[in-house]
């Protein structure tokens, strides 16, 4: 059987035609990454890494310049199978805003049907069960301009879901907004991907992709590590020398371990960090 | 503070008028239109008047706010109005002062322009007041669309129709955010010569365009990721479906317009 996502050895670069001689500037360097279904994959970078890039060559809006991208089997270089592979892999952008066309939060909702020309009854339902799954139901009928950034961005992601993508890739979704919309956002990925949805997360909160189950970090088009967050994050110190940071809490727990504490070296989460020091504690 | 402003004055309701099918509304203006222009007398006028009346009932917008529409085009109704007054020589004399003679078929004539001015603003603010603006443009896209045959492009008006709306309070936040960052580094933009307060503008408008811009682009990289191709094959959450009530309304139009045709004839004045 087929993978599910396979980048094989993908080379992508932007050329900038209005410099004399013409500028290339290749960001995306042979990168090959394979993408198993129902995997939650948080891509981590600092800006000008590639990861947006990336993420563009998974739905054929980036087309790479020399090796391929497979999504179930299907090159998005074919420019046949292109409406078949934009609804498998479904996108969302940083800024809400952007990306919601409509004036209704329902008919936004029902955008990429009417483009796939679904039938009428069949839009309602699907909009509808998309509009539940993000917790946006109640607010079906208003305009998005007055609804919040997490609410506004719970709407873009239902438009994409309403498609029933298999996989949604996340372009940095919750870089605009506050901290609340930040935790509404993250809760709906987690249970997206718990219902079976394959979740590619572009982000540079290292909080975020601590949720995750596998971290892959890039730096300067190539992919430097592919691991579990608490495997990524151990490695503190490669991760500040490409311009990244630890979780907070890892931070915290690497100093108390300079300082003899006998912690573990891989904690990630508050959660973990509060029961460990417990446990040392009571210890004594 | 400009967030406030509302584009289109739609007056969310249930009334028989709102629930009409938007297409219908449409034609139904339109029939209204033309019993305006085709009424002579004032008694077929009155037809109009009666019609408009109904409608206003029916659809439970306050009678104020029909008053409210005509307030901006109170200029143009006092202008036309004097127009007529003066140029119109025909008819006996009410009033001779040098060159200047009003005539009984001048103040005729400047009753009854005005008469249809207002009725005519009344009548289509109605249909703006109970069809909201994406209703209206689904409806335009819907009644254009036989012209696609000869390649008359409904589908995209309509689409840059609706983008246009969906970005009006969006943009509109940008600028105050924009007016407010310039306020904040010493602009001056409520001070001095209308020359100076245009010239104060430009770096209100440059920024905005240039976000504008950018927001383009996102947004047809979004509108492409959800499968957007154009009107082909496309399908829409809601129908518009035409109801028995629909052709009712038609038909006591119809009934209106033979009334101002037969008042046309009949009536004395």
């Amino acid at each position: 059987m087929d993978k599910f996502i396979e980048i094989k050895g993908a080379t992508f670069s932007y050329v900038d035609e209005y410099d004399d001689p013409p500028t290339k500037n290749t960001v995306i360097k042979n990168v090959s990454l394979d993408i198993d279904r129902g995997e939650f994959v948080a891509v981590l970078g600092h800006n000008g890494s590639g990861k947006s890039t990336l993420a563009k060559l998974l739905n054929a809006i980036n087309l790479p310049e020399s090796g391929d991208v497979l999504i179930e089997g299907m090159n998005t270089k074919d420019e046949s199978r292109l409406y078949d592979i934009r609804k498998t892999v479904g996108m969302v952008f940083q800024n809400p805003d952007n990306q919601i066309v409509a004036t209704v939060v329902e008919e936004d909702v029902a955008f990429a049907l009417e483009n796939i020309g679904v039938e009428p009854s069949e839009i309602r339902r699907r909009v509808d069960e998309a509009l539940k799954t993000v917790g946006m139901y109640d607010y079906r009928e208003h305009a998005p301009h007055k609804l919040s950034g997490g609410q506004k961005q719970r709407i873009a992601i239902a438009g994409v879901l309403a498609m029933k993508p298999e996989c949604i890739v996340m372009d940095e979704p919750t870089a605009m907004l506050d901290p609340i919309g930040r935790r509404e956002i993250m809760s709906t990925i987690k249970e997206l991907n718990a219902s079976g949805v394959t979740i590619v997360l572009i982000t540079h909160y290292m909080e975020e992709a601590a949720q995750a189950g596998r971290v892959v970090v890039m730096n300067d088009g190539e992919v430097i590590a592919d691991d579990t967050p608490k495997r990524v994050f151990s490695q503190a110190e490669m991760l500040k020398g490409v311009g990244l940071d630890v979780p907070d809490v890892t931070d915290l727990t690497h100093a108390l371990i300079k300082e003899g504490l006998k912690l573990p070296d891989d904690i990630i989460s508050e959660d973990e960090c509060v029961d460990e020091l417990y446990k040392l504690l009571k210890k004594g | 503070m400009i967030k406030d402003i509302t584009i289109g004055q739609f007056f969310p309701g249930n009334s028989i008028v709102h629930r009409l099918d938007p297409r219908i509304k449409l034609l139904l203006t339109v029939i209204y239109i033309v019993m305006l222009f085709v009424a002579d007398t004032f008694c077929a006028l009155g037809a109009g008047v009666v019609f408009l009346l109904i409608s206003f009932l029916l659809s439970g917008i306050p009678i104020k706010m029909m008053l409210k529409s005509v307030k901006p085009i109170v200029p143009i109704i006092l202008f036309t109005g004097i127009l007529n007054l003066f140029f119109i020589s025909t008819g006996d004399i009410l009033f001779q002062w040098k060159f200047i003679r009003i005539t009984e078929d001048g103040v005729r004539t400047m009753i009854f322009m005005a008469t249809r001015i207002i009725l005519l603003i009344c009548g289509t603010s109605l249909l703006t007041y109970t069809t909201s603006p994406i209703t209206l443009t689904d409806a335009i896209e819907r009644i254009l669309s036989p012209l696609k045959v000869i390649k008359f492009p409904a589908h995209e008006i309509a689409m840059m129709m609706t983008i246009a709306l969906r970005f009006i309070p969006t943009l509109i936040e940008e600028t105050d955010k924009i007016m407010s960052a310039q306020k904040a580094r010493g602009a001056d933009m409520e001070t001095g010569s209308i020359l100076k307060r245009a010239k104060a503008l430009i770096p209100i408008l440059i920024p905005l365009f240039v976000s504008a811009f950018r927001r383009a682009e996102e947004l047809a990289l979004a509108m492409e990721c959800r499968c957007y191709h154009g009107g082909d094959g496309r399908t829409r959450l809601k129908q518009l479906k035409t109801a028995p009530r629909d052709y009712a309304a038609v038909a006591v139009a119809i009934l209106f317009l033979a009334a101002v045709i037969v008042l046309n004839r009949f009536s004395p004045i």
